[in-house]
């Protein structure tokens, strides 16, 4: 297997979640797109381990690591999202503006 | 380095790419469709499809924990999200925000630079697959001789996600003044 | 010493005068007459002590003189000294006098007058600076002396202020001798390191080169000419009229146009012959023009103006003719005789309530003490005998016709057709005034500047004793220098003026209610506008540095100002343009942040 496979459509990927954050005005839209940027890197943690033969099998480990907190950014990400929506009525990024100056 | 040439590619290579053109194709329907429940839906074909990856590429407990976490959890948490704000269920065409062309652009030249930089580096790279290697066992002995600190630090911020995310939902848990 | 006195009496009188007046302050009219009561103190008392002690240095008559300090400038040192002499005793005799006389009778002539306490003040330091450039030992301090009067004269003739004619004569008296002083001052300049001293008595023992020395008094001259009131600088004088007539007669007969005869008198040695030449063109056109020019006016205070004018310029001819001790005379006998008329005048305008002389006629039935001071007053300025100016107009005709000088015979016609035109316009004013039927009405409202009403009775009397007192120097003043009378030019001039009054009184008892100015024909215009030389400085000065005024202004508002107010607006502008990124989405930073780390990591990989 040719390394540059995997490393090329976890590139893909990657920027395919870029272009979901920067694009989409649903917040929770927005969490899909982080996901898909997690699970590019997932991608290549574990391509560059069946490469090398880590004896530490570290590249898979840390993919576990990381479905797991991705599990716990998803579940904390929805609270603050439903928390927003409870307070503003609305999750569309481009509403919630506070941010910048009136 | 070695030898192997790019064609012929071996069926496992074939396997491999055509499951990373579902995932592609599925991850562009995520953030392309126009209904929210249906980016969801593809979310899991792209999931499934990248767990596939996964497989092929000897990792098969990470394949299992892919399909259970993210496809049996993430997913139904997201699609609990999307009901919970009341979003629309059919099609709805303001789920773009005007900063879509710079959005693409920006992707675009990321895709560029991560792709020529990647194909570049690691042209010449050759992965020996050998089932088994990424076996539960194998994993499992190597977590827990290896990589207990670790594991059990994760399972600290695992509670603390949790209990944030209950203090978040909750209406009835005031702050202190 | 006593000379120090006398300079610093009227000073503390001016400084106690201006604190103290209103202490304890309060503005009730009870408040104000007592302030004014104060004030009256303040400013009579150390005047007439000055005086006296003037009196006394005239009795001892012994020339000192004394240095108070050295003041070191690093280059010439600057000595603050004080020189009693002759001429400056006789000078300051004359301002002590007048000042006071013109202190007592503002007590009558402002009374009642809110603004009377700082009026009384500015007075007292207009006399101690006068006294500070007549006693001054050094030109430096003499030359503060000469600007205090200045600010003063501003401060005096715009005491009226209120009204706008009345500060703009103010501004115009300040500016235009102003202008004179910048030559005065560097005349000082050019004297003080040509002899490297600014002691009077160093320079004049000094050897200066003539062309120095002509250069210096030429600019001198200047100031002369601003002070004095000579062609071409006089015109600040008859605008200076809008001041309180007390101040007219104070800066018309002791101090301020005094200064300027004094001091030619003063450094007359160091004068040469261009320079005195100078002085007696400008001279011989100023008496006669000036002359003519009162014969038109209809204003008595403006008549007074040009025959001040006209009287000043009689001196420096008599200064360029090289008859100096008659010009003094001159100077002494013409502050007391043109201060009685100009304090008579004030009691005149007090009484009518108006200026002009066509409002006037009369009055002298009602007025019979005015009257009789004023004919006085006249009588000295006409020449006719045996007043005072009899005898200065005849020392000063002997003189120019003895003159040396190469324009002698310039000096000597115009001297004596000024007589004749004095002699008229003396008796036209005299006639208007006290003579022909009466025009006065009671006014209904007195009009700013006048303050009084019509009531039909004579001035009070503490504006008639100094007239009285006045009328004595002005009348007998002669006799002391009568030693030095001359027959052929006396009878001469009084020949002429007496024409020239017979002819005004014909004109005037054909038609007692016409002005008799009108035997002056199509030239009476002219002549009521002065020639037209306010018009012409208006038109050759005043426009073009006002449109240059205005140019400037505008360079600075669109130019100056819009440079900066344009680097304000383009600055706002640009950050309206950079505010709109700054609009609180946050796709909008991450797209940003990810741009640029994709810049840096490009970067990275094409430099690294």
């Amino acid at each position: 297997m040719h390394v540059v496979y995997p490393a090329v459509v976890a590139a893909l990927l990657f920027s395919i979640g870029v272009y979901g954050v920067l694009a989409r005005r649903n917040t929770i839209l927005v969490l899909m797109s982080v996901e898909l940027m997690l699970n590019a890197v997932n991608l290549n943690l574990v391509a560059f381990d069946v490469w090398l033969r880590d004896a530490l099998h570290s590249g898979q480990v840390l993919t576990l690591f990381v479905i797991v907190i991705a599990a716990a950014e998803v579940g904390i990400g929805l609270a603050i999202v439903l928390a927003v929506f409870r307070t503003r009525k609305a999750i569309e990024l481009d509403r919630l503006r506070e941010l910048g100056e009136p | 380095m070695s030898g192997v040439d790019f064609w012929p590619p071996s069926t496992l290579e074939v396997v491999f790419l055509l499951l990373g053109l579902v995932a592609v194709g599925s991850a562009l329907l995520v953030v392309t469709t126009r209904q929210l429940v249906h980016a969801a839906l593809w979310l899991v074909v792209c999931f499934g499809a990248l767990a596939g990856c996964y497989l092929v590429l000897t990792a098969e407990f990470v394949a299992w924990v892919q399909v259970l976490i993210y496809v049996g959890a993430v997913v139904v948490l997201l699609l609990f999200g999307i009901m919970l704000t009341r979003a629309p269920i059919g099609r709805s065409d303001d789920l773009d925000s005007g900063n879509r062309v710079v959005a693409a652009v920006v992707a675009v030249a990321t895709a560029g630079v991560l792709v020529s930089v990647v194909v570049g580096g690691f042209q010449h790279a050759y992965a020996e697959l050998r089932p088994g290697a990424g076996s539960a066992e194998e994993l499992g002995a190597s977590i827990f001789r290896n990589w207990v600190l670790p594991f059990e630090a994760l399972s600290v911020l695992l509670l603390a996600a949790l209990i944030g995310a209950i203090v978040l939902s909750r209406t009835d848990i005031k702050g202190r003044r | 010493m006593i000379a120090s006195l006398v300079v610093v009496l009227p000073f503390a009188g001016a400084v106690l005068g201006l604190l103290l007046s209103r202490y304890p302050h309060g503005r009730s009219p009870a408040d104000n007459l007592a302030a004014n009561k104060r004030a009256a103190w303040f400013g009579v008392v150390p005047t007439a002590l000055s005086t006296a002690l003037v009196g006394w240095l005239a009795w001892e008559n012994t020339p000192s003189a004394t240095t108070l300090t050295t003041i070191d400038t690093g280059g010439i040192a600057i000595t603050v000294g004080l020189e009693v002499a002759e001429l400056s005793v006789l000078t300051a005799m004359l301002v002590g006098v007048v000042a006071l006389a013109v202190q007592v009778y503002s007590v009558g002539y402002m009374r009642g007058e809110s603004r009377y306490p700082s009026f009384s003040a500015f007075i007292s330091l207009f006399t101690s600076a006068m006294l500070l450039v007549v006693f001054a030992a050094d030109l430096l301090v003499l030359y503060v002396g000469w600007e205090i009067m200045g600010l003063c004269s501003y401060l005096l003739v715009g005491h009226w202020w209120e009204e706008k004619a009345n500060s703009r004569a103010a501004i115009k008296a300040f500016l235009v001798t102003r202008l004179g002083d910048v030559g005065f001052l560097f005349g000082i300049f050019v004297l003080g390191f040509a002899a490297g001293s600014f002691r009077i008595a160093d320079i004049m023992a000094a050897d200066i080169p003539e062309p120095t020395l002509i250069l210096a008094t030429l600019l001198l001259l200047a100031g002369v000419a601003g002070k004095s009131a000579q062609v071409p600088l006089h015109t600040w004088l008859p605008d200076a009229m809008a001041g309180p007539t007390p101040i007219s007669a104070l800066i018309h007969a002791a101090t301020m146009v005094a200064a300027g005869i004094f001091v030619v008198a003063r450094l007359y040695v160091l004068f040469p012959q261009p320079t005195l030449d100078v002085l007696g063109v400008a001279a011989a056109i100023g008496m006669l023009g000036a002359a003519l020019a009162a014969f038109a006016q209809n204003d008595l205070k403006r008549v007074l103006a040009y025959s001040t004018i006209s009287q000043l310029a009689y001196m420096a001819a008599a200064l360029a003719g090289g008859a100096r001790d008659a010009a003094v005379f001159h100077l002494v006998t013409h502050g007391a005789f043109k201060a009685l008329l100009f304090l008579c005048a004030g009691a005149v305008i007090h009484h009518v309530g108006s200026n002009l002389l066509g409002h006037m006629g009369g009055l002298r039935r009602s007025m019979p003490v005015t009257f009789v001071t004023m004919t006085i007053g006249y009588a000295a300025l006409v020449g006719l005998p045996p007043a005072s100016g009899f005898f200065s107009k005849d020392a000063i005709l002997y003189g120019l016709e003895r003159s040396s000088s190469p324009i002698q015979l310039v000096l000597y016609g115009s001297a004596l057709l000024t007589v004749g035109v004095t002699g008229a316009y003396a008796t036209r004013a005299w006639l208007m005034t006290f003579f022909g039927t009466g025009k006065v009405q009671a006014l209904p409202e007195p009009a700013p500047g006048t303050a009084h009403v019509f009531d039909g009775r004579e001035a009070p009397l503490s504006m008639l004793w100094p007239m009285g007192v006045l009328a004595i120097p002005a009348l007998l003043l002669g006799f002391t220098d009568a030693g030095e009378f001359h027959l052929a030019p006396a009878v001469t001039a009084l020949a002429v003026a007496l024409l020239g009054a017979a002819f005004v009184y014909v004109t005037w008892r054909g038609a007692p209610e016409r002005d008799p100015a009108r035997l002056l024909g199509a030239f009476r215009d002219p002549c009521e506008q002065a020639f037209y030389v306010d018009r012409l400085y208006a038109a050759v000065f005043v426009r073009p540095v006002l449109a240059l005024a205005r140019g400037v202004v505008r360079t600075d508002d669109d130019v100056v100002d819009g440079a900066v107010r344009g680097a304000g607006r383009a600055t706002v502008g640009l950050s309206g343009l950079t505010r709109h990124l700054q609009n609180g989405n946050a796709q909008l930073y991450v797209t940003g942040v990810l741009a640029g780390v994709l810049l840096i990591a490009v970067g990275a990989v094409v430099l690294g």
